[in-house]
C-alpha cells in the first residue's frame, strides 16, 4: 500500500505526521478515510488525532479534488482591483462555485484571503503557478489549457 | 512553599501550585466552565481571570494556567476583573442560553442582560469532554475538529468510534447540555427564574470585601442603600 511506503519514508514518526499526510494528499489529491486510520495506526495516534490535523488544515481535503487546482485571491488589494469579477468568470468558465469540484475531478476552485503577492494583484494561482495581474479576458485561456493538457495526458 | 498574595492577604503555596487552586485552597471561589480537578488545566474559558502586578502595571490571566509566582500580587475580585468576566458570562449566554450552568453563573454575576444575537449552541467548546474521554476514561474517541468557526467537536468521519465505550463521561461533565430551570420563561436569553434573585454583590468594588461566598458585606451595603433610596423617595 502507498501509504505504508510514505510512512516508511519518515520512519514511523510521530512527529511526520503533517508531512505523511500532505504526501498522500500529494499522491490521491485528497486524504482517503482508510489512509488516515492506516496512518493512525502505523503511527500508534489515536484516530480522532488525525483527523483533527487532517480537518484543521486547508491544504487538506477529505473529499477528492480535481486534476486542476485553481485558486483565486479575494483578499483586500485583490478584491479592490476586481477579483470577484474574476472569481465569478472563473465560475462560469468551470462551471463549479467556488469551493468545489467539477463532476469530471477536472477543476477545483478555490478562494483564498491573501497570498502575500498583494502587488500584482488580482491574482490566481493555477496548479501552483502564480498568474499575477489577471483580468477577466485571460480567463479563458487558462481553462482552455488546462483542459487540453489532461486531453493531452488522456491520448 | 512559596508566598503571594492574594486579595491583599499573605498566602503560602507548594511550587507548581496554579494560581486557581492556590485561591480555592484559602476559599475563594472562582468561576470556571473548562476546569476540572481531575483533568489537565487548559485555559479555554477564560471565567477564571484573575489581576496580577500592581500599579498601572495589571495584567489579566487565567488562573487555571498561570503557575503561583514569589511574591505575585494577585487580586481575584477587582472591576476589572468582574468587569470582564460579567462581559464574558455575557457571551457565553448568547451561545448557549439553554445551559443551566451559564444561567446559574450569570444571576450570580448579576448579569440581567444580554447584549449579542443569541446563537442557542450546543456547545462552548470547553473541551472538557475531550479531556475527560482522553484523561480519566483512556478513550481518545472524541476530539476537535475543524477550525474557527467551523471547530467542533466529533468522533473521526462524525461516525460512531470504535473505542468509544459509551460511558457517557462526556456528558457527565458537559457544562452546556444541562438544559436550564423551567419555570415560567419569557423568550429571552435569561432565565426567567432567577430575575427574582438577588445577585450576591451588585456592587463591584475595586477588591473584594470579605471571603464569604457569596461575599455579605456588600449585599447588606446594597441593601441599605437601596432603603435609603426608597426613603429619600418617600
Amino acid at each position: 500500500m502507498d501509504v505504508d511506503k510514505i510512512i516508511d519514508k519518515y520512519g514511523g514518526k510521530r512527529r511526520y505526521l503533517i508531512a505523511i499526510l500532505q504526501d498522500v494528499q500529494e499522491e490521491e489529491r485528497y486524504l482517503p478515510k482508510e489512509a488516515l486510520c492506516r496512518v493512525a495506526e502505523r503511527l500508534g495516534m489515536p484516530l480522532v488525532d488525525v483527523f483533527g490535523v487532517a480537518t484543521f488544515y486547508s491544504a487538506f481535503s477529505l473529499v477528492p479534488r480535481g486534476r486542476h487546482e485553481v485558486t483565486v485571491c479575494v483578499g483586500t488589494a485583490c478584491h479592490v482591483r476586481g477579483s470577484r469579477r474574476i472569481l465569478e468568470e472563473f465560475e462560469r468558465r468551470i462551471g463549479v462555485r467556488a469551493g468545489c469540484t467539477t463532476e469530471d475531478l477536472e477543476f477545483t476552485l478555490e478562494t483564498v484571503n491573501c497570498l502575500g503577492c498583494c502587488a500584482i494583484g488580482p491574482v490566481v494561482v493555477v496548479d501552483k503557478a502564480y498568474n499575477g495581474e489577471m483580468t477577466t479576458g485571460r480567463v479563458k485561456g487558462i481553462v482552455d489549457r488546462c483542459r487540453e493538457a489532461a486531453k493531452v495526458e488522456a491520448s | 512553599m512559596i508566598t503571594l498574595k492574594i486579595n491583599g492577604i499573605d498566602v503560602a503555596v507548594e511550587k507548581g501550585t496554579t494560581l486557581l487552586e492556590a485561591a480555592k485552597f484559602y476559599g475563594i471561589n472562582l468561576p470556571t466552565l473548562c476546569h476540572d480537578d481531575g483533568l489537565t488545566p487548559y485555559g479555554a474559558c477564560r471565567l477564571c481571570v484573575v489581576e496580577i502586578g500592581t500599579g498601572d502595571r495589571t495584567q489579566l490571566v487565567s488562573a487555571c494556567t498561570y503557575p503561583a509566582e514569589q511574591g505575585l500580587v494577585v487580586r481575584t475580585h477587582s472591576r476589572r476583573v468582574t468587569d470582564v468576566r460579567r462581559m464574558m458570562i455575557e457571551m457565553y449566554l448568547a451561545t448557549c442560553p439553554s445551559s443551566k450552568t451559564i444561567q446559574d453563573l450569570a444571576s450570580k454575576w448579576g448579569v440581567s442582560r444580554c447584549r449579542f444575537e443569541v446563537k442557542h449552541e450546543d456547545c462552548v467548546l470547553c473541551g472538557l469532554c475531550v479531556r475527560m474521554c482522553a484523561q480519566q476514561m483512556d478513550g481518545r474517541a472524541i476530539g476537535f475538529v475543524g477550525r474557527g468557526k467551523n471547530r467542533r467537536i466529533t468522533t473521526p468521519f462524525d461516525e460512531k468510534s470504535d473505542v468509544c465505550r459509551l460511558c457517557g463521561g462526556c456528558m457527565y461533565i458537559c457544562p452546556a447540555c444541562q438544559s436550564r430551570c423551567q419555570g415560567p420563561q419569557e423568550r429571552s436569553p435569561i432565565c426567567n427564574a432567577c430575575v427574582a434573585c438577588e445577585p450576591p454583590c451588585l456592587v463591584p468594588w475595586d477588591d473584594m470585601k470579605c471571603y464569604m461566598d457569596p461575599c455579605v458585606w456588600c449585599e447588606q451595603e446594597t441593601k441599605r442603600k437601596l432603603l435609603a433610596e426608597s426613603k429619600v423617595q418617600e
